[in-house]
């Protein structure tokens, strides 16, 4: 992978602001809510441990920017580690643009300008091309054995996959979008459950390349909601747009009110979806991390069996949220496109 | 806080990533995956749907074959006691008309002997008559004797208290 570097370095923590425990070490009053933020939050570079000595052994990704005066520039944000700054670039570390990729003078400094656009393939973006990929494999893999086992009966893998594809089918998409138009959103039905259901999974595997925090991440789960919207929009019929403006049964004095009322319905649907995969995906990982972080805040190891114990508990319950908002992700859109598609009533 | 760090701040980069992604993955799965999964998994639902539904017809031609049996067994059946009734009517008559034949040749033979019988009787008789005649003129012509010597005279005479007697006996 390009500009993918796995490196060690010297860290110099008081410009980082990022290695909580090593400041704990030197010190440092740990805290908390730098610590949950930092794993919870996407970076441009992989963290997974650090050394006694100080020093980090990270997965540096790829910086890829596109500058408007300099055209573009690809490197590893190993260059960026620690503060550094590197060809005119640096990771801002407070103001606006805190976290992101701003332009500094010489000595080091943001120069205020507006931050250069930002491609790179950063923790979320890795984790969900890693995900994609085992997704990718496991489907493929499926696909191949029912061509050739052909049509008889599911074994082994493919007779724990396939329940759940039917479950997306007869559970979520037939109800919702009605028998005759179901199949041609299948792909798309499908394809979002699993890319959300695999993504939450992985994510509640501490160890790389998992555990990045993808469903949690706003800016992945505005795409998805985007594409439903999308979709919802796009195959909305004649009744669909009836109903938003000249809503039946309602007088007309009232439209003026209520079109702008279903116009903001036609995007807080797909913000809810947006809102719902962010929040408890998050809200998980920030609850599993809090735990940990009991164990650094008591600064004592007898905590550690009390905090394990919870954490295990709250694994399993995002286990089960995992594929709970897979599929509330999943019935939604399914809910939203069978509105948009639903034949008129005749009353 | 939550505002301020990159959690829920927006992300070009990401988006365009997720974007891109997603949208890869949707094609892939749905070209290579979702396609051939789906077909399968219907194809091998209407087999199944097919199979069944032969059976229940099949089922179904069973019971009216079966209902068809029953009729034809039950025709057999009574045919075959018709058969058998006829049977034992025809025999039945057969034998009372053999019995009646008989009869009537028995009864016809004994009528014709009982006629033959009364015919000898009648000859016989009259023969005896005659015999007795015969011998009492022989008695006569000897007790009453040598006088009466013409034999037409004494057979006139004879003749003559034959009638008598006939008279008589009348």
């Amino acid at each position: 992978m390009l500009g993918l570097t796995v490196g060690t370095a010297e860290s110099a923590s008081s410009d980082t602001g990022k290695d909580e425990t090593e400041s704990n070490e030197n010190g440092g009053k740990f805290d908390a809510s730098t610590f949950i933020m930092d794993h919870v939050a996407d970076s441009h570079e992989w963290h997974i441990l650090t050394k006694k000595d100080g020093s980090n052994v990270a997965i540096y990704l790829p910086v890829i920017i596109y500058d408007k005066n300099s055209g573009l520039h690809i490197f590893s944000s190993e260059k960026l580690a620690h503060g550094h700054s590197y060809m005119g670039y640096a990771i801002a570390h407070e103001g606006k643009y805190a976290g992101k990729i701003v332009r500094v003078s010489r000595d080091g400094y943001h120069d205020g300008s507006k931050p250069p656009l930002d491609l790179s393939i950063t923790k979320a973006v890795f984790g969900m091309m890693v995900a994609s990929i085992i997704l990718l494999l496991i489907m493929l893999g499926l696909a191949r054995s029912y061509k050739r086992s052909g049509i008889s009966a599911p074994k082994g893998f493919q007779g724990f996959l396939e329940p759940i594809i039917l479950f997306v089918r007869d559970d979520i998409a037939i109800p919702n979008i009605g028998e005759n138009k179901y199949s041609r959103f299948m792909p798309y039905l499908l394809t979002v459950f699993f890319f959300i259901l695999i993504n939450n999974l992985l994510g509640l595997i501490p160890f790389f390349p998992f555990g990045a925090n993808v469903t949690g991440n706003v800016n992945v789960t505005f795409v998805l909601a985007f594409i439903t919207f999308l979709i919802t929009q796009f195959s909305g019929n004649r009744s669909h747009w009836r109903h938003v403006f000249a809503a039946p049964g309602v007088p007309f004095w009232l439209l003026p009110i209520m079109i702008p009322i279903e116009i903001i319905g036609l995007f807080s649907k797909p913000f809810a979806l947006m809102i719902r995969l962010f929040a408890n995906i998050t809200a998980g990982h920030i609850i599993v991390l809090s735990l940990v972080a009991l164990i650094f805040i008591f600064e004592s190891v007898f905590i550690a069996p009390i905090s394990i114990f919870f954490v295990l508990f709250m694994d399993c319950i995002e286990l089960l949220v995992a594929f709970l908002q897979a599929y509330v992700f999943t019935l939604l859109s399914a809910l939203f496109i069978g509105m948009a598609t639903a034949e008129p009533e005749h009353h | 806080m939550l505002l301020q760090s990159s959690l829920a701040s927006p992300a070009i980069g990401t988006v365009f990533w997720t974007t891109l992604i997603f949208l890869l993955l949707l094609f892939l799965l749905w070209k290579f995956a979702w396609g051939p999964i789906m077909k399968a998994v219907s194809s091998r639902e209407d087999m199944i749907h097919n199979a069944l539904d032969a059976a229940e017809k099949v089922r179904e031609e069973m019971k009216v074959l079966q209902a068809d049996n029953e009729i034809i067994l039950r025709k057999a059946r009574e045919e075959r006691d018709k058969i058998l009734r006829d049977a034992r009517v025809a025999y039945e008559r057969m034998m009372s008309e053999a019995k009646e034949k008989s009869q009537s040749e028995s009864d016809a033979m004994v009528r014709r002997a009982r006629e033959l019988i009364e015919r000898e009787k009648v000859s016989a008789i009259v023969e005896v008559k005659r015999e007795v005649a015969r011998l009492a003129i022989e008695v006569a012509s000897k007790v009453v004797g040598e006088t009466l010597k013409s034999d037409t005279e004494q057979q006139k005479l004879i003749e003559r208290y034959l009638k008598e007697i006939e008279a008589n006996r009348n």
